[in-house]
């Protein structure tokens, strides 16, 4: 008996489907073991064959990319009630990922910039795309775009979190092999990615070193062999969960935060700050301001792909 | 009038959705496509540091992300008016035609080629790209999904990452290339250059040996006639990473050929109400609606077109291979757009022979891989041939090096008018009074997107090549009087 299995996508950018096929040679075993019964980017499947279906028929769906328009949601709705185990999968799925800095924006701001502003634009009769529209007296309609971008436990009730942009694409598979081997862990568990903090599995050398500068990663070439964060460079290792292989720092560029926080850590980015006041070498106030002072956009480095699950969640407008 | 939606098709994020409106007696009256997406990139940004910029575009598109890695790059080089070391130029663009190969190849292998190799006709649950291997044979399929692997560990190789690099810096690439992963890669883009051959000669077999394909691609249900942009080199020939645009309009004349700063002076965007996705034309010939032929402002970027703007390839085999394709489709500039899918496959050609240059170039360990920028930073644009067409980022900063606005033109934009029109035609030539709105039809209508690549579907990137497909066929007052699915 095979396994019936979905994958989805709201408000993300196809990487994670990417990294789907990016099991490669995988996908022929995967196929042996799962029949895929609904994935619109290839699949002949419609959202009325999953209406048809039985709650509960899917033995696992995944769920990619954030929630930020209403057909996102609706169809969120939908697989939740089809599906015996709904997985967020993705930085965007699971924390709203790096379009949840629009949340820093009002919706208004947003279309503005795009189609008024936007120095390519010419559009003197400022339109702005509608949701219900009549083109020639022919009725056209658009999904209503959110002014919030919210993660995918904000709208449904999800089982299980894939974390990272891309997720390790071995990572999938391993979340696969754990349904055809009823082999799941408790409900709310992140599975694939490790439970230390990317500084456990970071092969760089450190020396406990208090900071006493931040610089930008375009002001400073960084010794190879050494922690980033000891080299001045702000770098979210400290707060971030294992598990994506230290692919950026193994680049020369410091962590941004991908894979999440830590289990029970409520907000990645004020971890982040928890975490620095630990490490800097000023103690006094005005001399700590001055070294926080150093690193530009704090707010959105600290958070980059978790505002939207963050308790900030978004700017008051 | 009656009203048959297209509804969900295949889409960057979410969905496409395609109105086809039908007069009482049954001809079209017209067709939208709509994209129902925005993610407001170009909002989002201002106030961040400008060296993060090349780290962050990529999540425009996980399908196209080495795309927006380069044209950030390159942007943010010349934000700091920063000219990089020739070794970083030469790993950016090894790093591209490696990204080149896998987009190419994943498009034809599991969004087109199910098509062709299973026939249009073929039952729904094996056109895919699973039911392509079983037909093929393990030994065929195996040999794609590796090739394509490979494509992406050299990636990871020279870059770091595939999807979603973060090695692009003001200056230069974060990370010099090792001789050991060098003669790797040696080995491997030999491989790649075979895997090309072997998808060209596939190509011939399969789609150009049989008459039925053959005159759905010379015939004019698949035909526009628009002007068209791709980047070229000093000599004209064909580049991915640098060059200037050039434009030539349906004869095949020049119409302008502007450098990287200068798009703003010939290129502009039209805003639509029923979709979140612009329409790019050129700029001196104001928007004039959906209309092909000679003086259309529109224009398409693809595959197509790029050897269309150009005169040739720099490499020997994809020259041989752009001579032959010119030749058989009856001269240059081609506006049948089904030979899309050729010129994909010359393109990857073209990406390996141009891998086995970069990788045997004496300079490419060299380990100086970056500049400090000294200068204040500005404003400045990165342009370069994503997969999908031309892509363009411009950015402005203030003197700190903070984004103060960013404006992007997307590859697959630019073609968002051609391909409504083309949905458009297909369905006014297929559609007929008295017809049936048949199977035959969505999955015609469905190849017309599919030769786009559409960069708003990462449907090219997956599985099977089908889009589920449903077609109601209502009244105005949304009564359904027939649906018809595959």
């Amino acid at each position: 008996m095979k396994l019936k299995a979905g994958i989805y996508w709201g408000a993300g950018c196809g990487g994670c489907d990417v990294a789907v096929l990016d099991v490669h040679e995988l996908i022929l075993t995967v196929a042996e073991k799962m029949d895929l019964l609904f994935w619109p980017i290839a699949l002949d499947f419609k959202y009325d064959d999953v209406r048809g279906m039985d709650d509960g028929e899917f033995d696992i769906v995944l769920y990619n990319g954030a929630v930020r328009n209403s057909e996102n949601e609706e169809i969120a709705r939908l697989l939740r009630k089809k599906s015996k185990v709904m997985v967020a999968l993705g930085a965007c799925a699971h924390l709203g990922g790096l379009p949840g800095l629009a949340n820093f924006h009002s919706k208004d701001d947003l279309l503005k910039r795009v189609y008024i502003e936007s120095e390519s634009t010419i559009n003197e009769e400022g339109t702005i795309p509608q949701e219900y529209w009549k083109e020639a007296g022919l009725p056209l309609e658009l999904p209503r775009f959110y002014g919030t971008v919210k993660t995918l436990d904000q709208v449904v009730d999800v089982d299980y979190y894939i974390p990272g942009c891309p997720p390790v694409p071995q990572q999938i598979v391993n979340a696969l092999v754990a349904v055809w081997e009823g082999n799941l862990p408790p409900k709310g568990s992140v599975i694939g990615a490790g439970s230390r903090t990317l500084c456990d599995e970071c092969s760089r050398v450190k020396e406990e070193k208090e900071i006493t500068e931040f610089k930008r990663t375009s002001e400073v070439i960084t010794d190879p062999e050494k922690c980033l964060l000891e080299q001045g460079l702000l770098c979210l290792g400290p707060v971030t969960r294992e598990g994506c292989g230290s692919r950026c720092i193994n680049t020369n560029v410091p962590c941004r935060g991908c894979y999440g926080p830590l289990e029970g850590v409520p907000d990645q980015g004020i971890r982040m700050l928890s975490a620095l006041a630990s490490v800097l070498e000023p103690k006094e106030e005005e001399a700590i301001d001055e070294l926080i002072n150093q690193i530009p956009d704090p707010l959105r480095t600290f958070h980059r792909f978790s505002v939207a699950a963050s308790i900030l969640r978004r700017k008051k407008i | 009038m009656k009203r048959v939606e297209i509804d969900p098709i295949t889409r960057l994020e979410g969905h496409g959705k395609i109105s086809i409106f039908i007069d009482d007696d049954g001809s079209v009256t017209n067709a939208f496509l709509q994209i129902p997406e925005l993610r407001g990139f170009e909002k989002f940004v201002e106030g961040l540091p400008i060296e993060e910029i090349p780290r962050i575009m990529p999540r425009i598109c996980g399908v196209c992300p080495a795309a927006h890695h380069m044209a950030a790059g390159k942007a943010v080089d010349a934000v700091y008016g920063a000219d990089i070391p020739s070794v970083a130029k030469k790993l950016r663009e090894l790093y591209y035609m490696a990204h080149y190969v896998h987009s190419h190849a994943a498009h034809f292998y599991a969004l087109a080629a199910p098509d062709f190799v299973l026939g249009p006709d073929a039952p729904k649950a094996s056109r895919n790209v699973l039911g392509l291997i079983e037909k093929v044979g393990l030994e065929i399929g195996g040999e794609v999904l590796k090739q394509r692997r490979i494509s992406q560990e050299i990636q990871i190789m020279v870059g770091g990452r595939a999807t979603h690099p973060v090695w692009n810096i003001p200056g230069g690439v974060t990370k010099a290339l090792s001789e050991e992963d060098r003669d790797k890669i040696k080995e491997l883009a030999i491989g790649q250059l075979e895997f090309a051959e072997f998808s060209i000669k596939l190509f011939a077999d399969i789609v150009l040996a049989n008459q039925g394909y053959l005159d759905l691609i010379v015939g004019d249900v698949f035909e526009q006639v628009t002007n068209y942009m791709g980047l070229v080199d000093e000599n004209n020939k064909v580049n991915f990473y640098h060059g200037k645009v050039r434009v030539v309009d349906p004869e095949g004349n020049e119409v302008v050929k502007y450098d990287e700063s200068e798009y703003l002076q010939h290129v502009a965007e039209h805003v639509e109400p029923y979709s979140y996705l612009k329409y790019p034309y050129l700029k001196d010939r104001g928007w004039q609606g959906f209309k092909e032929g000679m003086g259309t402002p529109l224009f398409q970027a693809n595959p197509l077109p790029r050897l269309n703007v150009s005169d040739g390839f720099a490499t020997p085999k994809a020259q041989e291979h752009y001579e032959k394709m010119f030749e058989t489709v009856g001269g240059k500039p081609c506006h049948k757009l089904l030979v899309n899918h050729w010129a994909r496959l010359i393109e990857i050609l073209y990406a390996a022979e141009r891998m086995v240059e970069l990788i045997n170039d004496g300079e490419i360990t060299d380990p100086n891989v970056r500049i400090i920028p000294s200068t204040t930073p500005t404003e400045g644009v990165g342009i370069v041939e994503a997969p999908r067409g031309t892509l363009t980022h411009h950015y402005w900063t203030d003197e700190n090096g903070i984004v103060t606005k960013a404006n992007l033109i997307v590859g697959t934009t630019n073609n968002h008018a051609s391909i409504s029109m083309a949905i458009k035609k297909v369905a006014q030539k297929l559609i007929k009074p008295g017809g049936e709105v048949s199977d035959g039809l969505l999955n015609t209508v469905e190849m017309a997107f599919r030769l786009y690549d559409p960069c708003f579907s990462c449907a090219t990137h997956s599985l099977p090549g089908q889009m589920p497909l449903v077609v109601e066929i209502m009244d105005l007052d949304g009564e359904i009087l027939n649906t018809v699915s595959r």
